[in-house]
């Protein structure tokens, strides 16, 4: 029994161990044996990526067959957190770190915070900044310093079912009244489904819909990281909130968790008419089981609160960062910047993957505008709604503690729409709780 | 658990033995300090391993838990104030008082139905005794994930049968999930999966009572009833105790099922649901190393205490007096 209970006493100890122990890309040129992908050029430097794109082997045999000098030795070592929570354990051991890391763009900070990531402006990040939007670029950089490269991003726009819609007489709605209007409607005419969720457990998504009303939760720059600036009950993000807040109280959208099984098929069963998505939506949805097959989707534009003065707002992307413990930082700045930069990569990201390129030289080509979704009927939903949604998007700060801030939020709503508080008092405690916590981590307040 | 008891049996006779003999006036002859060797030798690899992934872990643990390292001003040695802060931490304290109301609620219920099973198909004979006995016990052969994957997806309001059920009389199904009914679904989840296996130790410490006990009671006039509650539950108590233990100290150490569950139940399970899901956070999403070395060791420090306090007081049903 002792045993039993010292074994849980040294819990993080071990499953520390654990995990770096299993972490591949560990020893050098034992790495190869544990790549994914056949390595075409055996003598080359050997750089180790961690990343989770769906399809993604052929884009590293690509990058493999065109490369001399170094080669791609790819993993895919889980989605997301699954991969963050190794890449943390990695990075507290000092070593099991790939070399190369595929993060979104909201966790760099909380990575480069710990010395994880290497500044690649020393790198040669200078002669890639022309292929990338001023709002791509500014979400991986902090000051002078450049965390990470750019490679697909998650402009935001509507999909919704032009079939339920129609049966029911509603409009696709265009401004968040209209929306509110179409909830109603929809209800009124005794529909079985709602118009929209709201998920509590939302994250990033209930944050860009907050920074659609001028919300900026979160001022912080590397130069000084022990100062940030946090303010997440701001008038923009309680005015939104009221809105949702009124919606769920009449019963007009659901509340349910997102990424469940049961979203998942709500998503594609009719049970929400209208599904506010990131440009990589279509491909989630298209991934899905269970969908009704005579399902009309089309694209719109994100709902907008001031139609006159639209704000365009980003949900998710991804970008590739090298991390301090790769042993050859230049080749893996080479692959950092070059695996996602031509447009044979790309094709294969788009067509293949669903991913939204913000590599300028195939974001603005013909072929990317002009490509049909046959998913949507072989609507141009890149000219439609989200190349512009992209253009207008200037990017955002995340917190270094985004992970904590994000769970922190997941409660708050959660506990508005179980009604226990009203929608401002969601966002005070919010802000108490987030500004407690950046105290007890030695930040100062801005 | 078990090397434990195993590892203490053999010594016990070697110990009565000597005693009964004369004892030697210097300590231990050449023969024996040399049998000691042999012994040594057959231990070390144990001890290696123990050592090796146990001992150097703790220390490692706890000698973490003694820094303090925050995001913005690095790494620096505080001594006990990390102790301090768990202890007043109301994240902890809750997940404590949480684990302890499931204490309170799930062990006499998985207690009742291994009992009940155990003197059951005790008193049985027939094969439908053997079937069952595998049928109870089954559950416990599902790894633990599995099993609340299973459960998930049955307590799922849109995947799961409540809701075809609840039709069938005109009823809503209700909500497995809510914050309200998580907890009940939670001990649903630990008590099937657990009492078979604790049904297994019950009924071997019943099988090994000596029948002709019975047959005395019987002449006694004893009825099945009075068998089973005077005579076969104070003969296994010590099993119990073990039973208890074992469910009081997997109680503590929550975590799996809640994990799991959380998945689809994020706002009515939090990330400090059990201290030990609390400690599991801290470590891997908020990465706060330190810090979670010292919930775990704090979570670990109780436990013990709590366990040596119940064998304390029921030594006298343990036989461990």
């Amino acid at each position: 029994m002792k045993s039993k209970l010292l074994a849980i006493a040294g819990v993080a100890a071990v499953s520390a161990a654990a995990l770096t122990g299993c972490a591949p890309g560990d020893g050098g040129d034992s790495a190869s044996s544990e790549c994914t992908n056949k390595i075409v050029n055996a003598d080359a430097t050997q750089v180790s990526v961690w990343a989770w794109y769906p399809a993604f082997e052929q884009v590293v045999d690509l990058f493999n067959e065109s490369h001399d000098d170094v080669q791609i030795c790819w993993t895919n070592a889980g989605q997301g957190n699954d991969e963050y929570t190794k890449f943390s354990t990695a990075i507290e051991a000092g070593s099991g770190a790939p070399d190369v890391i595929m993060l979104e763009a909201e966790v760099l900070s909380s990575f480069s915070i710990r010395d994880a990531l290497v500044d690649l402006s020393e790198y040669g990040a200078a002669d890639v900044e022309a292929d990338y939007t001023a709002g791509a670029w500014k979400d991986v950089s902090s000051g002078d310093a450049v965390y990470a490269i750019p490679v697909d991003g998650g402009p935001m726009g509507m999909l919704y079912r032009q079939d339920i819609l129609d049966q029911y007489g509603i409009a696709a709605p265009t401004t968040w009244d209209e929306f509110a209007a179409a909830a109603q409607a929809l209800k009124d005419a005794g529909a079985p489904g709602v118009l929209a969720d709201f998920p509590t457990n939302g994250r990033a998504y209930n944050q860009a819909l907050f920074a659609q009303a001028g919300s900026v939760p979160f001022e912080y720059d590397n130069a000084n990281p022990t100062e940030i600036g946090i303010e997440v009950n701001d008038e923009g993000s309680k005015k939104v909130l009221a809105y949702w807040n009124d919606l769920v109280e009449k019963g007009l959208v659901a509340t349910d968790d997102a990424f469940t099984a049961d979203y998942n098929t709500k998503l594609v069963d009719g049970s929400y008419a209208i599904y506010v998505a990131a440009a990589w939506g279509p491909g989630y949805l298209g991934g899905l089981s269970d969908a009704d097959s005579d399902a009309v989707w089309r694209a719109a534009p994100v709902p907008q609160w001031d139609a006159a003065n639209p704000v365009q707002i980003n949900w998710g992307g991804s970008t590739f960062a090298v991390t301090s413990q790769a042993k050859d930082k230049e080749a893996a700045a080479v692959v950092a910047k070059e695996v996602f930069g031509t447009e044979e990569a790309w094709k294969l990201g788009i067509e293949e993957a669903a991913l939204f390129p913000l590599w300028k030289p195939i974001l603005e080509s013909d072929y990317f505008r002009d490509l049909e979704y046959p998913f949507f009927g072989g609507q141009q939903i890149n000219k439609d709604v989200f190349l512009e949604a992209a253009a207008g998007y200037e990017g955002f700060t995340f917190s270094p503690f985004q992970n904590y801030a994000y769970d922190q939020l997941t409660e708050q709503l959660f506990a508005m729409v179980q009604g226990e508080k009203g929608s401002d008092q969601a966002l005070d405690d919010l802000q108490a709780s987030l500004e407690k916590y950046a105290g007890e981590q030695g930040f100062t307040l801005k | 658990m078990s090397i434990d008891t195993t590892a203490a049996a053999p010594p016990r006779p070697a110990a009565t033995s000597a005693a009964s003999e004369p004892r030697p006036k210097r300590r231990g002859s050449r023969l024996e300090r040399r049998r000691q060797r042999w012994g040594w030798l057959f231990v070390t690899p144990f001890l290696v391993v123990f050592a090796a992934f146990l001992v150097f872990p703790l220390f490692y643990a706890f000698g973490m838990s003694l820094f303090t390292s925050t995001l913005a001003t690095g790494t620096q040695f505080t001594g006990i104030a990390n102790y301090v802060k768990a202890f007043t931490d109301p994240l902890f304290l809750e997940g404590l008082l949480r684990v302890g109301a499931y204490a309170i609620v799930m062990i006499p219920a998985q207690l009742l139905v291994a009992l009940v099973a155990a003197l059951v198909l005790d008193s049985l004979t027939s094969w439908l005794s053997k079937l069952s006995r595998l049928l109870i016990f089954a559950p416990y052969a599902i790894p633990v994930v599995i099993g609340a994957l299973m459960w998930s997806f049955l307590y799922s309001p849109r995947f799961g049968p409540s809701s075809t059920l609840f039709d069938f009389v005109g009823l809503d199904a209700p909500n497995f999930l809510a914050p309200d009914s998580i907890f009940g679904s939670l001990v649903n989840i630990v008590t099937w999966q657990w009492s078979g296996y604790y049904m297994v130790v019950i009924f071997a410490a019943l099988r090994s009572i000596d029948p002709s006990i019975y047959e005395a009671a019987r002449i006694d006039g004893a009825n099945g009833f009075q068998t089973a509650t005077r005579i076969k539950i104070p003969m296994i108590s010590s099993s119990m105790v073990m039973v208890i233990t074992f469910a009081l100290i997997g109680t503590l150490q929550f975590f799996t099922e809640p994990v799991v569950l959380r998945n689809i139940a994020q706002g009515a399970i939090d990330a400090a649901y059990t201290p030990n899901m609390y400690a599991y956070s801290l470590a891997f999403s908020y990465s706060q190393f330190n810090y979670a070395s010292t919930i775990a060791f704090a979570l670990g420090i109780l436990v013990f205490a709590g366990s040596y306090l119940f064998l304390f007081l029921t030594r006298k049903q343990s036989g461990l007096k």
